[in-house]
């Protein structure tokens, strides 16, 4: 019914006193209905990715571990110890939270869009009784399990190979959550503005690929200039790095509730904004 | 268990399934439904005409919930929209303009990942299948993929996945826009068995054969206004109300002025003049063995209304 319109992205809001403005829907449309309604969303997502799983796995998984086996042992030559452990184990809590974030950020940007605009998916479940804010719930959540199943294949990997301490590193396993959920989220208000595939380039080169230098995968924080220390502090991958990378080592950590405060809001508060967002984009 | 597409009791004498009343909704300023209003009642079925952009998506977008109008009140079976439309459409099926169907899935699975956002599942779900598999006559199709199926096909599955929560109204996006004659005629004859169980059905078509063919009662809506309602019978009478012959021919204008003096009213549009007429002999008289000259003499039908209402000449 509903076919994007291009010239639309970051139009002028319609003025609140027109006579019969441009009216939106009322914002609860755009919420979740309920605690269970987005879970048939997440299983049709689930369906869907079954039938192909072992190759989309595969396709998933190959690129964190070249990062892992190549710069850990390759880098790792030149490099020695980082932080009193060898380079790869390092590495291996960065490549964790990376691929957790890759993983959730492409989900929500490829596969949402794919869903929302171009197989009018969404489209089709509005129809029924679920709500704009039930399928992006299920999105979202979506959008996070498949990245846990990244995460935990690299981390089982590392443990596999002596590369991060059982049982501390189960520890990381809630925190993997929390940042799929963060990135799904996030990344949910780039499809929201989205006018094509195109445009998620500009969020993967201009936001993601910055923060994976930044945010201590594959060098310590403290080796960045004072000001890039700081901008670090904003940066969701940092956290989730502060994080991962004692429970995998097994050391004591530091600022659990900062860290874990700033993941909730990564995925709490562009929430918001992406059912903000889709709902006027969808529901105008 | 009994047919998963139920029948509806008697009961025309209940709440309008659908109510519009003075609905507006204006995009960038510009006024898209402008003050309509409409009921559909029970077991009724209910055809939005118009051309293209005269309003009929958007309309069909509010009564849904999907968008809300501007100004006047919307009832969907009973619940107020958009407030409630969510509690409504557990009630109703959408076949939208655009398949929707779920690329990668069968079309069995198409059936069952719907009736999920119902809440249907299980060996609930599992009783349905077949019924509906039936009802869109696609039997031996149950584990081909969508990409397999014809484009009559996907509509009846589209159909078919509509009535998976056995709703009282279908709300149809011109379900018939793009299909052969005979996936046509399929469907027309699917949604009259629908009508003859008592389901409610609002369609909008720019079909004049489907929605005569269809329709119990129409409105007429031109930018986002309605110019008529009615029965197509009556419509057709109380608008045209006279037999009509077309002629194809050369210099139509010329042929329109010696016409004139024996017709009703005249129309040129293109190549083809429109004589409508009490008394058709005359302009039999006329143009009968005439050199390059075709004639048709037929009675009024819809399009005729259609094309007063809105204008021969299509400003498009």
């Amino acid at each position: 019914m509903d076919t994007f319109d291009q010239s639309r992205v970051g139009a002028k809001k319609p003025r609140r006193d027109a006579p019969h403005g441009d009216s939106l829907t009322p914002l609860s449309s755009a919420l979740p209905a309920n605690a269970t309604q987005w879970v048939s969303v997440w299983r049709r997502n689930y369906l869907v990715w079954k039938k192909l799983a072992i190759p989309s796995m595969i396709g998933n998984l190959a690129d964190p571990m070249i990062y892992l086996f190549g710069l850990g042992l390759g880098l790792g030559l030149m490099v020695g110890r980082v932080e009193g452990v060898s380079y790869i184990a390092f590495l291996a809590a960065g490549t964790v939270a990376s691929s957790v974030m890759m993983s959730a950020s492409f989900e929500s940007m490829y596969s949402g869009f794919s869903r929302m605009h171009v197989q009018r998916t969404w489209e089709a479940i509005m129809h029924t009784p679920l709500t704009l804010g039930d399928i992006v719930l299920g999105e979202v959540i979506w959008a996070a399990s498949k990245s846990l199943l990244s995460g935990v294949a690299i981390m089982l990997v590392a443990g596999a190979l002596g590369y991060a301490s059982f049982p501390s590193m189960l520890l990381a396993l809630p925190v993997i959550v929390l940042t799929g959920l963060a990135f799904a989220s996030t990344a949910m208000i780039v499809t929201a503005l989205a006018p094509s595939y195109d445009f998620f380039m500009f969020y993967q080169t201009l936001a993601l690929t910055p923060m994976l230098l930044l945010s201590g995968v594959f060098f310590p924080v403290a080796q960045l200039p004072a000001l890039a220390r700081h901008l670090t502090q904003a940066l969701p991958l940092y956290h989730a790095v502060e994080l991962i990378r004692p429970a995998m080592l097994g050391r004591p950590l530091d600022g659990f509730a900062l860290h874990t405060g700033v993941l909730i809001a990564y995925a709490v508060v562009p929430f918001f904004a992406c059912a903000w967002l889709f709902r006027r984009r969808m529901m105008k | 268990m009994a047919h998963p597409i139920s029948r509806i009791a008697d009961d025309q004498d209940g709440a309008p399934a659908i109510e519009f009343s003075e609905v507006r909704k204006q995009y960038g300023g510009k006024n898209v439904v402008d003050g309509l209003s409409f009921d559909v009642r029970p077991g009724e079925c209910f055809g939005l005409l118009g051309p293209n952009g005269a309003g009929k998506t958007t309309t069909l977008k509010m009564l849904l919930g999907i968008t809300s109008p501007g100004s006047g009140a919307i009832r969907l079976v009973g619940e107020p929209i958009p407030a409630r439309a969510r509690f409504a459409r557990e009630r109703v099926g959408v076949v939208p303009q655009f398949d929707n169907l779920d690329p990668d899935f069968t079309v069995r699975e198409n059936l069952q990942v719907f009736g999920r956002y119902f809440g249907i599942r299980g060996a609930r779900m599992d009783a349905l299948v077949p019924s509906l598999l039936e009802f869109a006559r696609l039997e031996n199709k149950a584990d081909a993929r969508v990409g397999e199926l014809s484009g009559g096909m996907k509509r009846r599955l589209t159909l078919a996945r509509a009535l998976v929560n056995d709703p009282d109204v279908l709300v149809m996006d011109e379900p018939t826009t793009g299909l052969d004659p005979q996936a046509r005629h399929l469907i027309w004859e699917r949604l009259r068995s629908l009508l003859a169980r008592g389901k409610t059905i609002l369609l909008t078509t720019h079909f004049m054969e489907e929605a005569e063919r269809l329709c119990d009662r129409l409105c007429v809506i031109e930018e986002g206004r309605k110019i008529a309602e009615g029965r197509p019978h009556d419509l057709i009478a109380s608008v045209i109300g006279s037999d009509v012959i077309e002629i194809f021919g050369p210099d139509p204008q010329a042929l329109a002025a010696e016409l004139e003096p024996f017709v009703e009213r005249i129309e040129v549009s293109g190549e083809t003049l429109f004589c409508y007429v009490d008394d058709p002999q005359p302009v039999h008289a006329r143009v009968k063995g005439r050199d390059g000259v075709r004639y048709l003499h037929r009675p009024a039908n819809l399009e005729d209304v259609f094309l007063r209402l809105t204008g021969r000449e299509m400003v498009d």
